[in-house]
């Protein structure tokens, strides 16, 4: 998919809560050793939200840097699209809320996303598409996620918070959005039931044929569409649920190391789902140079993989002229607690037994 | 917790800080009022709506041991008066640091958070709280 006219991003920001937890003090718990699980999903601590903040807060703090970045006002957005799987109404639209705090209302178009991990980048696609027709000037599009897995499951360890926003645009852009491509099918790999607090997940079936798949078709699709191969980029960002899926879906595509290092940011975060493409290419998009070309690929299961031909602009040198956290300085903010804590924070002890 | 109508009256003021400036004598208002009470009848469809730039710096505060019930999951918590560059002073939470590290005179900034809850089933309040900045 090629847009008729230029269109990229114009700003971005990402936000984590400070707060962490190691799975070591995850395990202890558990009666599991916390420190093995952790070394197999190559995860050393993840983001736990403060019990006041939720998908409305972190997209909102992440917006309203990226306007920042952008130099725009809040009447200049005519849309916004919160891609999440955690958002704090089952009905009543994220999107309402954020678009509020910013002052974008009433005049913009709103809606909420839901496609596991990859709401964030649809959200992406639909800007795309609204800026390069002409229907919209500038739209934001956000990934973020607060998830939870149930206490004792494998995904509590890596479950996390963040998200990021982006300004979608045409005109005075960071990077150029060249070229985007999606790979979906009915795969039942992770799901949650309508009313239920925590997924359920297909066990040994989320790797090979919903992850390792959707993600190495997705992108030699997008090689395919564009002429380009690993060779071509100087960055890959790809969906991150643990430190080992994007390393080694990299090096079976042909990415190296050092191409996926900057925007692997699972290790010290954990997996923020909506939020980890987004603040993986945030993180990565913080230091890149005019020039650079960045391949992006999320995944959301049930399952699909969004492709992302990114070419960053000279204009990306004149971001740090305005006071915007980079994701390393927000990340680099971090207090540890105990998993009393966590539970009290995430509502994981139920009083009246839910 | 306040009624619904309330809040949704309010969200303005309480989501992107919107106070009110009187034009006769420039003085600025949060909440916003629709009378100046210094020019009184010379204010009068006189008022305007005008946004705060969300920064200011602490004036005096206090830590919370004993909350409310809605914010038992925050325990201890600190409330603050901040002096906005506006020159008008808000009451909040300050998030993201410790009671040790807050002085008078220190900068912050407004950030969205959840303010609280009707119940488990009802709608969520959200509105600024503090946090510090740099510079
Ligand atoms: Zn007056």
């Amino acid at each position: 998919m090629k847009p008729k006219e230029e269109v990229g991003i114009k700003g971005y920001a990402g936000y984590v809560p400070k707060y962490r937890i190691k799975p070591k003090d995850i395990g202890e718990v558990w009666g599991e050793d916390g420190e093995v699980m952790g070394r197999g999903l190559k995860i050393e601590s993840k983001s736990v939200p403060a019990p006041d903040e939720d998908v409305v807060t972190i997209s909102t703090q992440a917006a309203k840097w990226a306007m920042q970045r952008a130099d725009i006002d809040s009447d200049e957005i005519d849309a916004i699209y919160v891609g999440s799987e955690s958002h704090p109404y089952a009905v009543k639209p994220t999107a309402t809320i954020v678009a509020a705090s910013l002052a974008a209302t009433p005049h913009l178009t709103a809606a909420d996303y839901e496609f596991a991990c990859k709401a964030g980048t649809a959200a992406f696609q639909t800007c795309m598409g609204l800026v390069s027709s002409g229907m919209i000037t500038n739209g934001i599009a956000i990934g973020a996620d607060t998830s939870q897995g149930a206490p004792g499951d494998a995904l509590e360890y890596s479950t996390a918070a963040g998200g990021a926003a982006y300004i979608i645009g045409a005109g005075d852009l960071l990077a150029k959005l060249k070229h985007t491509c999606s790979y979906t099918t009915d795969t039942p790999d992770f799901w949650r039931r309508e009313g239920k607090k925590y997924p359920e997940h297909g066990g040994r079936f989320t790797g090979k044929p919903a992850y390792f798949k959707h993600v190495t078709n997705c992108t030699n699709k997008l090689f395919e569409e564009t002429g380009k191969g690993p060779e071509d980029f100087d960055y890959a960002v790809f969906h991150q649920p643990n430190g080992k899926f994007p390393r080694k879906a990299a090096k079976k595509i042909g990415f190296s190391q050092e191409q996926i290092e900057p925007g692997l940011l699972v290790t010290r975060i954990g997996n923020t789902y909506s939020g980890a493409v987004p603040l993986g290419l945030a993180a990565t998009l913080d230091q890149a140079d005019p020039g650079d070309n960045i391949l992006v690929t999320g995944y959301g299961s049930g399952a699909g993989s969004d492709s992302f031909d990114i070419e960053v602009t000279k204009n990306i040198k004149k971001i740090k002229d305005h006071k915007v956290p980079t994701i390393k300085e927000i990340i680099s903010e971090e207090e540890f607690i105990s998993y009393s804590i966590y539970a009290k924070f995430r509502e994981k002890i139920s009083a009246g037994g839910e | 917790m306040m009624p619904i109508p309330r809040f949704w009256r309010e969200i303005k003021q309480r989501y992107k800080g919107i106070g009110s400036v009187c034009k006769n004598c420039e003085k600025m208002y949060f909440p916003p009022r629709k009378i100046c009470p210094e020019c009184r009848r010379e204010s009068f469809q006189n008022m305007e709506p005008v946004e705060l730039d969300g920064r200011g710096e602490v004036v005096t505060y206090t830590e919370i041991h004993e909350p409310h019930t809605e914010f038992d999951k925050h325990s201890p918590y600190i409330m603050a008066i901040v002096e906005m560059k506006e020159g008008v002073r808000l009451t909040g939470h300050l998030v993201n640091v410790d009671l040790e590290d807050v002085e008078s005179g220190m900068k912050v900034e407004a950030t969205m958070r959840k303010l609280g809850e009707e119940s488990r089933d009802g709608m969520i309040y959200y509105g600024y709280k503090f946090w510090p900045v740099d510079e």
